[in-house]
């Protein structure tokens, strides 16, 4: 609210009120960081915490975050919970389903690195962005809520240092080929 | 495939009412289900053969992993494999607390079951009432073990730490508002004209065909198959507790979670007596190595978790690590009733069989 608030503080201050003159970006990187829906990539234990965050306890909706099951609604990726060698390809498809700008975030160690299933195991990916290109990743295993909201905080003031302009915009490069593909 | 048309549809694997990672292949007849395979393996982590390569202590934390709705259950069961195992004898105080924890593990893991069946049938409200009830429980476990979801609490020989300060409070303080707060959560989504209609008759479960197919826990008493471990094979301090097993009627989805809702309850007055009878003394095992090398041999035990019974295989070679552990899961049995259970009905009654049968799927695929 504390945007809006602001927002509405500027106008009334305005001489004259209802004009306001700001850069393009500004406005629409204050309208993308508020509204970060969240494309719940839950597949394990940290799927639970991720539930857990958008409920009325932690309640991410006040930051705008709200879960929504389809990619084409959604901004941001959560990858919660080990991701393994047949989850990856829909995983993928998940991602490039997601219209840009998009984001993702790795929430856990196993979405980081692997974790605790780095070693000693023959099925499990040693973190998401092996084959996704992550912007934040969150330590924890799982992570608290309040670690979770940290981590898209930080999202956000990422986001807001983005321009919409094509000549300074973010580009995605391609995905990287999945792990054990032939282009490896 | 008949001559009638039909059209293949794929649930998942990444469906906000599959409960995880679990892709349904379904064969539809309009909107009619004819055929539902449950495809898994989508987290298959290879915790069994992770845990040869770990001591007997250090496969503790990858059993959190396993069933990560309730942990507690997953440690104990292992430990008690271990400790049958090692011929380690625990103390009573340690088999107290294990028992409180874990029936607050099963209200925390019935309040996940109930809260998405509300989900599933268009009741939110109510998954929020029931998660704010598993809060609660995840704070005590918080208190208990500094971890909100993945505990290592319950070690072979004992549990990790005694209970901390003002624990005992705080769980009574728990356990009397929890029966009046399951029977709003009762009216708010048993009471739903619309639940009732999307649940009752739906995914029906012979007792003769629970038995059959190996189902346990709430799945086969919601089909008044009397079959519960903490009676009929009875472990740690059980038998001195009172409690009851609740049963359902017509095995179908509707009865399936009200057991779950009556076993909350009851799980409450099963924490109450133990708080009771709770004494001081030590919580672990005196004279146990940091490294377990048991003779060799081979030991099996099952608890009943808060889906049916989970069971724990070791084998040891005499060595520190197990030679070989294997996990009978409860969800994985019961996951297999999916296609019968489904078929016949739409689309969109799936989704609520499948959420009846509560699977879990780090236990299904481990």
């Amino acid at each position: 609210m504390a945007g809006v608030d602001e927002f509405a503080r500027a106008l009334e201050d305005t001489p004259g009120g209802g004009v306001v003159l700001t850069s393009i970006d500004a406005i629409s990187n204050w309208a993308r960081g508020h509204s970060l829906w969240i494309m719940p990539m839950g597949t394990a234990c940290c799927a639970m915490e991720l539930i857990a965050a958008s409920f009325s306890r932690f309640d991410f909706d006040r930051h705008g975050s709200i879960p929504r099951p389809d990619p084409r609604h959604t901004d941001v990726m959560v990858v919660a919970g080990t991701i393994t060698k047949k989850m990856a390809p829909s995983v993928k498809l998940l991602w490039e389903q997601m219209p840009e700008p998009k984001w993702c975030v790795a929430m856990g160690n196993c979405a980081v690195s692997g974790g605790i299933f780095h070693h000693d195991t023959y099925s499990v990916i040693r973190g998401v962005d092996e084959f996704l290109p992550v912007d934040v990743y969150i330590a924890g295993c799982p992570p608290r809520p309040e670690s979770l909201q940290d981590g898209l905080l930080r999202l956000r003031e990422k986001v807001r240092s983005e321009s919409i302009s094509p000549s300074r915009r973010r580009t995605v490069e391609g995905l990287l080929p999945l792990p054990g593909g032939e282009k490896r | 495939m008949s001559a009638e048309c039909r059209t293949v549809v794929n649930v998942g694997p990444s469906h906000p009412s599959t409960h995880g990672v679990c892709r349904v292949l379904v064969e539809l007849d309009g909107e009619i289900v004819r055929r539902a395979e449950p495809i898994i393996g989508y987290l298959h982590r290879g915790i069994e053969k992770m845990a040869e390569n770990r001591s007997y202590l250090q496969v503790v934390p990858l059993t959190d992993r396993l069933d990560y709705v309730g942990s507690m259950y997953a440690n104990w069961a292992y430990c008690r494999a271990v400790e049958r195992l090692a011929g380690i004898r625990v103390p009573e105080r340690a088999e107290y607390i294990r028992v409180i924890v874990c029936e607050l593990q099963r209200i925390a893991s019935h309040m996940m079951s109930i809260g998405s069946t509300g989900a599933d049938t268009g009741a939110f409200t109510a998954f929020m009432y029931a998660f704010n009830q598993r809060e609660q429980v995840v704070d005590l476990f918080e208190a208990l073990s500094g971890s909100r979801l993945t505990y290592n609490y319950v070690r072979p020989g004992g549990v990790g730490a005694d209970l901390p300060e003002g624990w005992v409070e705080r769980c009574r303080e728990f356990v009397a508002q929890h029966p009046a707060a399951m029977m709003e959560i009762d009216d708010l989504l048993f009471g739903n004209v619309i639940c009732r209609a999307r649940t009752k008759g739906i995914g029906v479960l012979t007792p003769h065909d629970a038995i059959g197919w190996g189902a346990s826990g709430p799945v086969a008493r919601g089909s008044g198959v009397d079959w519960d471990l903490r009676r009929d094979d009875p472990y740690s301090v059980y038998p001195r507790l009172d409690f009851t097993v609740p049963l359902g009627e017509r095995g179908d989805c509707y009865d399936r979670g009200r057991v779950r809702l009556w076993e909350c309850v009851e799980s409450c007055r099963i924490v109450t007596q133990a708080l009771d009878q709770l004494e001081p003394g030590p919580v672990q095992a005196e004279g146990l190595p940091r490294l377990l090398a048991p003779r060799p041999g081979d030991a099996y035990d099952h608890i009943e978790s808060a889906r049916g019974s989970l069971g724990v295989y070791l084998v040891s070679d005499g060595s520190v690590r197990p030679y070989r552990m294997h996990v009978r899961s409860p969800a994985f049995a019961n996951l297999a009733l999916l296609p019968m259970l489904a078929e016949g009905h739409t689309l969109s009654d799936l989704v609520v069989v499948l959420g009846s049968l509560d699977p879990v799927f780090g236990e299904v695929d481990r």
